[in-house]
């Protein structure tokens, strides 16, 4: 494999607080250093790329809630699609929903889905295991093997855990191994037949409604349990106000908790549904303007420890359907990092930070190794223009599903290149 | 019984108990005379010598509202061995388990005049409510989650009689810790007698509030092991094995079972215990249970000896001593 060497990039590694103009060298597929000096030439047959002073250099984006289709749904989206679809957004790991079919609650089946990530040769995957059997909310799976084969945390993807009683022994029974358990913040019963927020939105409309409040019942009683049972718990999107609010208060306590939020909650508020677009039928439903603002603060201030893309991916048939019966979730895996820039460009929170929650941040919610630019790992890069302006195109993204909420919104931020332990995945001269 | 002269000026035993209910409170100095006759009792088993006239004329009367084989087996040889007339009476749980039908249960032994009663009953707390109606002494032998004394004391007479003492020795308690009885028992004890306890098992079967038990918290074999004197494994419930405790028999077995590679982090000669009956592959690995280190057929020899000297001691301090 030949060294590669970016030259005249803006290398910023948020695990190192490290933002400054440089160089880096890739040997052997590891990242070599940082600090080669501007004296040294290139290494003997190296491949140079020139950032022109202008591009990013950070680590490859991880993202810590994905779901693909494989196993089961592969008309959805295979892992090979959404490899390709991830390395075009500038992400080279990503933590993958154990809701397929069969479920990954065996401890085969997620060492299966690891392999899979590594046979792309573009990812890793980080598969999660179900934390209850078939993700039904009643049986314990096997947390113990699933972690032994390499699950990195365990959910039941899109369902919460309806019962406290039960909850609470995942809770407790998780501590004895140190797993983190990922929670999909919405109490079950009242967000049952529901499918936006409730609202004068959802009332002109005529949609059944979720209250915002579901997601802050559910925290509350979690949060309690967390801190009765002292186990690890973390939060998927969040997306109010007031489950912010009782996060940021549990953290300041001391109680063990992490949370992620993604673009649309920060990007989009409830009007997009307006004309009953089901691109925009997401699961947490989009909210009010409101809550958007509140989680633009809660990731200004730290509450929120990374931003995931969620990504969902449907197929068009499973969209076209009157709204209240149409899928929820939107692609989210390309647009990942150019909405997250938008904060930047908005000003609300800086470039470190915000490549901190797209790599260092939720690698170490996850314990994964991945996310830094340190000498010595191995290379996952993301280059990236942080000024090119683009137009999000449903039909057009790379990979399979096309079911984006962002259709039509144009965004300032495109990766030009992807690499994956020191090999281009991604980009113009991708092998 | 010349072993217990040495405690003759002890207050404790002046007036002997005249049940036992449970081991939570009991000072060394009661624990001690036990053991010491067991011990005697043991010796006698072996010689088939016991003495059949001590308790003729006597009736005991083992009263199951739950079903075992082991237990009521071990307290009627007991028993027998000593020239009780002994009556079996199983009852169905499922029939019997309002304290009313208990109450009257009470009302019917007292009219048979019996002067043992030993008690097994699915509810904490039962043997305890019969005591305070019965006439007779009564024997718990296992109540519930709450306390199984005899099962304890012979744990303690086969410890004893492989160290000498008690002082010293660490003792780890592996397994569902929350739903055992025997667990509870063991920790009262062998905590008076000055024995290092800790337990070991997975959170859910570990009540967090069993550290004010005066034992140490370990959620992991590797932890919990290191450096033992003795391994006493608990019986983890079949159907314990799927649902909100523990997901399967086999994660059970791979995180918390007993098998060689863990025994060896304990001391090199260790006693393996374990209370009966045993799930081989889940709780415990037939080359453990079988091995020399293993202990658990000698619990079932020593059983027999503590129940025979429970039921001597208690008929000496029946009614009205």
């Amino acid at each position: 494999m030949k060294p590669v060497l970016f030259e005249n990039v803006r290398l910023i590694d948020p695990a190192g607080s490290l933002d400054r103009p440089g160089r880096l060298l890739v040997r052997d597929g590891v990242i070599a250093g940082t600090d080669l000096p501007q004296a040294e030439g290139a290494p003997e047959g190296a491949e140079i790329v020139d950032g022109g002073g202008q591009l990013v250099l950070c680590p490859g984006l991880v993202d810590m809630r994905v779901t693909i289709g494989e196993p089961g749904y592969e008309y959805r989206e295979t892992v090979l699609s959404a490899a390709k679809a991830a390395v075009a957004g500038g992400i080279t790991t990503i933590a993958v929903l154990p809701n397929t079919s069969p479920t990954i609650d065996n401890p085969a089946l997620a060492r299966l889905l690891r392999a899979r990530g590594e046979e792309t040769g573009m990812i890793d995957i980080l598969p999660y295991g179900a934390l209850t059997r078939e993700c039904a909310g009643t049986e314990m799976a096997e947390i113990g093997l699933l972690a032994e084969a390499g699950a990195i945390a365990f959910t039941d993807g899109p369902h919460a855990i309806a019962d406290s009683r039960t909850m609470r022994q995942m809770l407790t029974y998780a501590r004895g191994f140190d797993a983190l358990i990922v929670q999909h913040p919405e109490d079950p019963s009242l967000a049952r037949g529901g499918c936006a927020t409730d609202g004068e939105l959802a009332t002109r409309l005529g949609l059944p409604g979720i209250p915002a409040a579901a997601e802050a019942i559910l925290i509350a009683r979690d949060l309690r349990l967390a801190r009765m049972t002292g186990g690890r718990l973390h939060f998927g999107h969040v997306s109010t106000a007031e489950g912010l609010d009782l996060i940021r208060a549990a953290k300041a306590d001391g109680v063990r908790v992490s949370c992620d939020t993604a673009p649309p909650y920060f990007d989009l508020n409830e009007t997009v549904i307006g004309d009953f677009r089901t691109y925009a039928k997401l699961s947490p439903p989009l909210r009010a303007e409101a809550d958007r603002r509140a989680v633009c603060a809660a990731l200004a201030d730290g509450t929120i420890d990374a931003i995931a893309s969620d990504h969902m991916p449907c197929d068009a048939d499973d969209k076209r359907q009157p709204f209240a019966v149409a899928a929820a979730g939107g692609t989210g895996l390309c647009t990942l990092l150019a909405v997250t820039l938008a904060q930047v460009h908005a000003g609300n929170i800086g470039m470190m930070d915000a490549l901190g929650l797209l790599t260092n941040r939720p690698a170490s919610v996850l314990r994964s190794a991945a996310g830094t630019l340190g000498a010595g790992k191995p290379a996952d890069l993301c280059l990236f223009n942080p000024d090119t302006g683009w137009i999000v195109r449903a039909g057009e993204l790379p990979g399979k599903a096309q079911n984006t909420p962002f259709d039509g919104r144009a965004l300032e931020g495109r990766v030009l290149g992807t690499w994956k332990n020191g090999r281009r995945v991604f980009g113009a001269a991708a092998a | 019984m010349s072993e217990r002269g040495s405690h003759g000026s002890n207050v404790f035993l002046t007036r002997p108990a005249r049940h036992l209910l449970g081991v939570q409170g009991m000072h060394p100095a009661r624990i001690t005379p036990f053991l010491d006759l067991a011990e005697h009792y043991a010796l006698l088993n072996r010689s088939r010598k016991t003495p059949r006239d001590l308790l003729r004329g006597r009736t005991l009367i083992n009263l199951f509202f739950e079903d075992s084989t082991r237990t009521r087996t071990s307290f009627e040889l007991a028993g027998k061995r000593l020239g009780a007339d002994v009556v079996n009476m199983t009852v169905a749980s499922s029939s019997v388990n309002k304290g009313e039908t208990l109450l009257d249960t009470a009302a019917t032994l007292n009219a048979m005049h019996t002067d043992l009663l030993v008690v097994r009953h699915s509810q904490s707390g039962a043997p305890a409510l019969l005591a305070q109606k019965v006439q007779a002494s009564v024997v718990n032998a296992g109540d519930g989650t709450h306390e199984h004394p005899t099962q304890a004391l012979l744990d303690a007479l086969t410890i004893r009689r492989h160290f000498g003492v008690f002082e010293g020795l660490t003792i780890a308690i592996c397994g569902d810790v929350s739903h055992s009885r025997v667990a509870r028992s063991n920790i009262h004890l062998l905590t008076a007698m000055g024995c290092q306890v800790r337990v070991v098992g997975p959170p859910t079967l570990v009540p967090g509030a069993i550290g004010a038990l005066g034992v140490s918290i370990h959620h992991t074999m590797e932890d919990g092991l290191r450096g033992v004197d003795v391994v006493m494994m608990l019986r983890v419930q079949r159907e314990r094995m799927k649902g909100t405790q523990v997901p399967s028999a086999r994660e059970y077995f791979r995180f918390y079972g007993l098998d060689n590679k863990r025994l060896a982090l304990a001391k090199p000669h260790a006693l393996v215990m374990h209370p009966g009956p045993m799930n081989r592959g889940v709780e415990i690995d037939s080359r453990v249970a079988d091995s020399d280190q293993s202990v658990i057929r000698e619990q079932v020899e020593m059983g027999v000896a503590v129940r025979m000297a429970v039921l001597d001691i208690l008929s000496r301090g029946g009614d009205g001593a």
